[in-house]
């Protein structure tokens, strides 16, 4: 078939593509430990698919979307004074796979309060909602693919997978990258946890040398002195071939 | 843990996490009950300078035990109406449409199950490697609760049927019937361009998933 001159123009290079994910890594599906997986987990093999112009594309965010407290969790829902909780930082690099920063990315951010309670109809935990914490944020990463939020350290709450399952204190992150497969949802837990080796959740993971990777580290020398404490927590999206080889793709 | 210093000690990947119940707290405040953002994303992104036919995309998504779910988060991402991505790895010249960036987000209705893009028809779009055209599509990607990590799969047009006979994509599926899952039939609705587009995570109509 003849090629149009506007398709030779966007055919795609093989710079763009994507590592294929490893998927050892990642919980599977199916994980009857977390009960709800296994009707919501596909039992058919998912079809690999090489990467075409639809997979190594995707959403662009600027900062003139977000408001200024957007990344500011004590006072972006904050009514009548500040919310109830230990105040933290959180900070971190998006990096790639192959250690390049992602900076200019989404990275969006929600959370329990810290008595463990969502600001959400469907939450009914008995901890109180607080009248000035909303719960979530976002923010665009720098030049450096840094990012940072204030916010309360999340309480831990129990949850309907065995009748005592509570999840340990955690943060929910969903980054976008620069490629629709590069997006990323996943859950931040905190350093010295108890709760962590009980969770059924985080039991989904079958590499434990994974688990360690969700685990934000404290952080002192980012703590702000006499105000609050620092945890880091670094994001690796998904690799590209960017930069790593000239030779086109055989066949074309 | 120390690592070999050679040059391709990758970094791996950080592991995915279910999105949990309240997915909607951060990505869909305005579903989880309450307004916190000035500009909220949203699954309407139809508006009034972008080119193309209007239509809306609606369906319900099923688990395996045939129940519509009511907390599953869906986000697509889709070509112009020209078949040009908003996106620089995207190279054809003068086909984009600056008003469209192509991606919307909504959920599944805790009442209904039912979810709503209101979008425009994207056009065909350049196959890998500059080959042959793929068949208009949308990217879908999903996330919640008891999705262990986000699931994608394509929409493909009811009313495509040269074009998605002749998609690269939908031709490697090796069971023909199940290709149908993929297709999203067209109707009418009180002058509206309705496809709908229902989604099985598992079952006897298990929708196709990819590994993209």
């Amino acid at each position: 078939m003849a090629m149009r001159r506007s398709d030779e123009a966007a055919r795609l290079t093989s710079d763009a593509e994507f590592h294929q994910r490893d998927r050892t890594i990642h919980p599977p599906a199916h994980t009857p430990v977390y009960k709800t997986s296994v009707l919501r987990s596909p039992r058919i093999p998912l079809w690999s698919l090489q990467n075409s112009l639809s997979e190594v594309t995707g959403p662009m965010f600027s900062p003139e979307e977000l408001g200024p407290l957007d990344n500011d969790l004590l006072r972006n829902y904050a009514h009548d004074g500040e919310p109830i909780g230990e105040q933290i930082i959180v900070h971190g690099y998006v990096l790639d796979g192959n250690g390049r920063p992602i900076s200019g990315t989404l990275v969006e951010v929600w959370q329990a309060n810290a008595g463990g309670r969502y600001r959400h109809r469907n939450d009914t935990y008995i901890a109180p909602i607080d009248p000035n914490f909303g719960g979530c944020g976002r923010m665009i990463t720098d030049e450096n693919g840094h990012y940072f939020f204030r916010t309360v350290k999340p309480g831990a709450y129990p949850f309907r997978n065995y009748v005592n399952s509570w999840r340990p204190a955690h943060i929910h992150f969903s980054i976008f990258g620069r490629a629709f497969v590069q997006r990323l949802i996943t859950q931040m837990y905190f350093e010295g946890d108890p709760l962590i080796p009980h969770d059924s959740i985080i039991a989904t993971i079958p590499d434990k040398s994974a688990v360690e990777r969700l685990i934000a580290r404290l952080d002192l020398n980012a703590a702000l002195p006499l105000e609050c404490l620092a945890y880091r927590f670094d994001i690796v999206l998904r690799g590209s071939r960017q930069t790593l080889f000239d030779n086109k793709l055989h066949g074309s | 843990m120390d690592r070999p210093s050679f040059a391709f000690a990758y970094l791996p990947e950080t592991p995915s996490q279910t999105a949990g119940p309240y997915v909607h707290i951060g990505l869909i405040p305005k579903q989880a009950g309450f307004d916190i953002f000035e500009n909220n994303f949203s699954g309407d992104i139809a508006g009034p300078s972008v080119q193309g036919e209007r239509i809306t995309i609606e369906g319900r998504i099923f688990d395996g035990a045939g129940h519509s779910t009511r907390d599953v988060l869906v986000e697509t991402w889709q070509a112009n109406a020209a078949g040009r991505y908003n996106h620089p790895a995207d190279g054809q010249r003068g086909a984009l449409d600056k008003s469209f960036r192509g991606w919307a987000r909504t959920g599944t209705d805790f009442a209904t199950g039912v979810y709503a893009i209101r979008t425009i028809k994207p056009g065909a779009v350049v196959g890998r490697k500059g080959r042959r055209r793929m068949a208009p599509h949308i990217n879908f990607w999903l996330a919640s609760r008891g999705i262990n990590i986000g699931l994608a799969t394509r929409m493909y047009f009811g009313d495509e049927e040269a074009a998605n006979a002749a998609d690269p994509v939908l031709n490697i599926i090796e069971q023909p019937e199940r290709r149908k899952t993929l297709i999203a039939p067209r109707s009418e609705r009180d002058g509206n361009i309705i496809y709908t587009f229902d989604i099985h995570l598992q079952g006897e109509r298990e929708t196709v998933f990819f590994d993209v």
